[in-house]
């Protein structure tokens, strides 16, 4: 192929060019001393926008957002030093979720590093175990190649976000500008195809099953599989459960769906994974969240199929009888297309037992309470919506029953950090949200303890005219640590009181957005009813909830599966 | 039980503190490593010897396999292999010792690579078991120094580990 006839750019430019042949529309960031070349290109150009964030934080957790809530590549800018170390906790809960990501951070000059130069840290170091990979430019000429490789790497095989680290003479000097169209890795060819002998073993096992149950989790949505596995469970009439980084993948509302599973999840899915046969799991990890205490979980008898993109998640925690790697969508059509051709175990004795486990009603809660209840809350903000927003949540509380109680149809609608947990994600990851689906419904649901840490993004959102409902479910306790204190720490509640809290209303409007404190459960609905038809207002919700509710049901930590505390226990 | 995992990993820097970083973030031990270029300059060898059960070493060789900069990856104690490690040992040597720790160092097939007034250093090949077996059979008082290498293990007969 005859190349086109290059030309010489600065680092700058050709990072900015990568950039636009990447089609990546959005940037967060945050400039300084490091990037300052970068920002004079950004600056001349106007293909790729820039978020100015209010710290790096919110840069990362921002381009997250915008990434899981569209299945692009969330791009972040950052300066070296703090800018970089502020960023930290966004790429590691990026990390943690498998979110591709492309993290540019300035350097110190070549020259310089090493030598403890004012704004310098070890990048490359200090981000190494929360990255898929990352990479440090040392000179102008690889620039080009490893943007490439940075958005192959962090979109490709399990997906993750990918460092680049790039020093400020590297920004300014200049060579010819190429930008290949593809790149290849001798050290990096993630597996694609599923092997087909494994394929008709599980298929096999499950059209022998007596109690099937299917589980599937993050990399159902990841790898946009949500369609492939709608038609696998409606084929088949198996009972199937979510994780909270996988909700939304199956439709909550359809009959089959027996909520999520986990530390808070339903009673029925908790069961059912207990009890079950035969368990297909889907781009899901069996983390100690989701399963418990692993012994507990193997003390009954079950064939476990594992379909993941990763090696390395597959008999990680729990050992797996039929392991598939492969690219999720791909191995399940192959599953359609063997089920086609066969009719699985008639299971009716298998949902009578489900049904009845159902009947538990594992999420009841007091519905004629005077105070607010947050369920309530939650349940009126999926009414209101139509259960057609985009739903961001923090860590805690709120964040459960948020997944509990929002019933998610779609997938990429629920952003959430499952992973890390990582308070103050939610306001800066539905700035992100909301930048790639411009127009569309956004929601952070928090709580006073969260929305604090990272609460400057406020400004953002004036900035760029986001218009994001905040639904602050304020109980004045960092509530899972209160109910964890209230369980298992004999009511010590140590220093998980928000004393000294901030009038959100006039905090809101401190911003330029509005506010509204409700405390009555009769004011929910209105309230929410009045917020949502404003269409281009940022509106921060204060909800004065029960202060003593707690999530249930729960598993307590290092406990089985199905050792549940339920609403009715206490 | 012991292993000895072979490493094809691309010759780059933070290649060797990707993977020793893996080990000790998962928790996963290292009894020795070593690393040095292949006749491809552009790729390096790393031999780790660790130990763990067979589910322990399977998780440890799907991590490495997950680093992008791992080309290839084997367990060399799944088959035939061989192993050997370079000790340089500093023993006293006075007048009085020197006969006999020349006669000790023959009986390992030592060689004595540097000579002073009162010591020996002497170079030592072999696994490990023989190079513990070395420094049990002296007398303790006499060891002044020790340096060894750390495993470098290789397939036997036809069994390669190439990119």
């Amino acid at each position: 192929m005859d190349r086109i006839k290059t030309e010489e750019l600065t680092g700058a430019q050709i990072i900015i060019r990568c950039l636009q042949a990447e089609g990546v529309e959005v940037v967060f960031g945050y400039p300084g001393g490091a990037v300052l070349w970068i920002y004079d290109e950004l600056f001349k150009q106007d293909k790729v926008r820039h978020v100015l964030v209010r710290h790096e934080q919110g840069a990362a957790h921002a381009a997250d957002g915008y990434s899981r809530s569209s299945h692009k590549v969330g791009v972040c800018l950052v300066t070296s030093g703090p800018g970089l170390t502020n960023a930290v906790t966004g790429i590691a809960t990026a990390y943690m979720d498998s979110i591709p990501m492309v993290i540019i951070s300035g350097q110190v000059p070549t020259h310089a590093i090493g030598e403890d130069a004012f704004q310098e840290c070890d990048t490359v170091g200090i981000t190494r175990p929360c990255v898929k990979h990352n990479f440090l430019v040392r000179d102008v000429k690889d620039l080009a190649v490893t943007m490439k490789k940075a958005f192959h790497i962090a979109t490709t095989g399990r997906p993750g976000p990918v460092l680049v680290d790039i020093p400020k003479d590297v920004t300014v000097n200049k060579c010819e500008f190429d930008y290949p169209e593809t790149v290849s890795m001798r050290s990096y060819n993630p597996v694609k195809k599923g092997h087909a002998g494994q394929i008709k073993k599980a298929v096999q096992l499950l059209l022998e099953a007596e109690r099937p149950m299917v589980y599937t989790g993050g990399g159902v949505v990841l790898s946009n599989s949500s369609a492939q596995l709608r038609d696998l469970i409606k084929r088949t009439g198996f009972p199937v459960t979510n994780t909270l980084m996988g909700l939304g993948a199956y439709p909550a509302t359809d009959d089959q769906f027996l909520g999520m599973l986990g530390m808070h999840g339903t009673y029925e899915a908790n069961m059912a994974m207990q009890h079950c046969d035969v368990l297909l799991a889907i781009g899901a990890r069996f983390d100690d969240r989701v399963i418990g205490n692993p012994a507990h979980f193997a003390q009954n008898p079950r064939k476990i199929i594992h379909i993941d993109i990763d090696p390395s998640s597959i008999s990680k925690r729990v050992k797996v009888d039929v392991p598939i790697v492969g690219n999720i969508p791909d191995v399940l059509e192959e599953f359609s297309r063997l089920l086609k051709e066969a009719k699985p175990r008639d299971i009716k004795a298998w949902w009578k037992q489900i049904t009845e486990w159902r009947g538990k009603d594992c999420l009841k809660y007091d519905r004629a309470a005077k105070i607010i209840k947050p369920q309530f809350v939650l349940e009126k903000l999926y009414e209101v919506t139509g259960g057609d927003a985009f739903i961001t949540s923090d860590v805690g509380q709120h964040q459960m029953w948020a997944a509990q109680f929002y019933k998610f149809d779609q997938p990429r609608r629920w952003i959430n950090s499952g992973g890390l947990g990582t308070m103050g994600f939610g306001l800066p990851a539905a700035m992100g949200v909301q930048m790639a689906n411009p127009g569309a419904t956004v929601a952070c649901v928090t709580g006073e303890s969260s929305i604090q840490m990272c609460l400057q993004e406020l400004s953002t959102c004036k900035q760029y005219r986001l218009p994001i409902k905040i639904i602050n479910l304020n109980n004045k306790y960092m509530g899972m640590v209160r109910q964890w204190q209230q369980f298992f720490h004999g009511n010590r509640y140590s220093e998980s009181y928000m004393d000294a809290l901030p009038d959100f209303v006039k905090l809101a409007e401190g911003y330029g957005h509005s506010g509204l404190l409700i405390d009555k459960p009769a004011d929910v609905e209105p309230a929410l009813r009045e917020t949502f038809k404003r269409k281009t207002d940022l509106v921060f919700l204060d909800f004065l909830t029960d202060q003593a509710e707690n999530v249930y049901p729960m598993i307590p930590g290092g406990k089985g599966i199905t050792e549940m505390i339920l609403s009715e226990d206490l | 039980m012991r292993h000895i995992i072979s490493i094809l990993v691309e010759n780059e820097a933070g290649a060797l503190s990707r993977i020793s970083n893996m080990f000790s973030a998962r928790g996963y031990n290292i009894e020795s490593l070593t690393v040095a270029p292949t006749e491809d300059a552009s790729m390096s060898r790393m031999t780790v010897v660790t130990a763990g059960s067979d589910e322990v070493i399977e998780k440890i060789t799907k991590q490495l396999n997950k680093l992008v900069e791992v080309v290839k990856v084997v367990d060399l104690s799944e088959a035939e292999h061989i192993e050997r490690e370079l000790m340089l040992i500093k023993v006293r040597a006075g007048a009085k010792e020197r006969e006999d720790m020349k006669r000790m160092a023959d009986i390992f097939r030592g060689r004595i690579i540097d000579v002073s007034d009162n010591t020996y250093t002497i170079e030592l090949t072999g696994d490990g078991r023989k190079l513990d077996a070395f420094i049990h059979a002296l007398d303790q008082g006499a060891i002044v120094e020790t340096v060894r290498t750390g495993a470098s293990g290789i397939g036997r007969g036809s069994r390669v580990l190439r990119a």
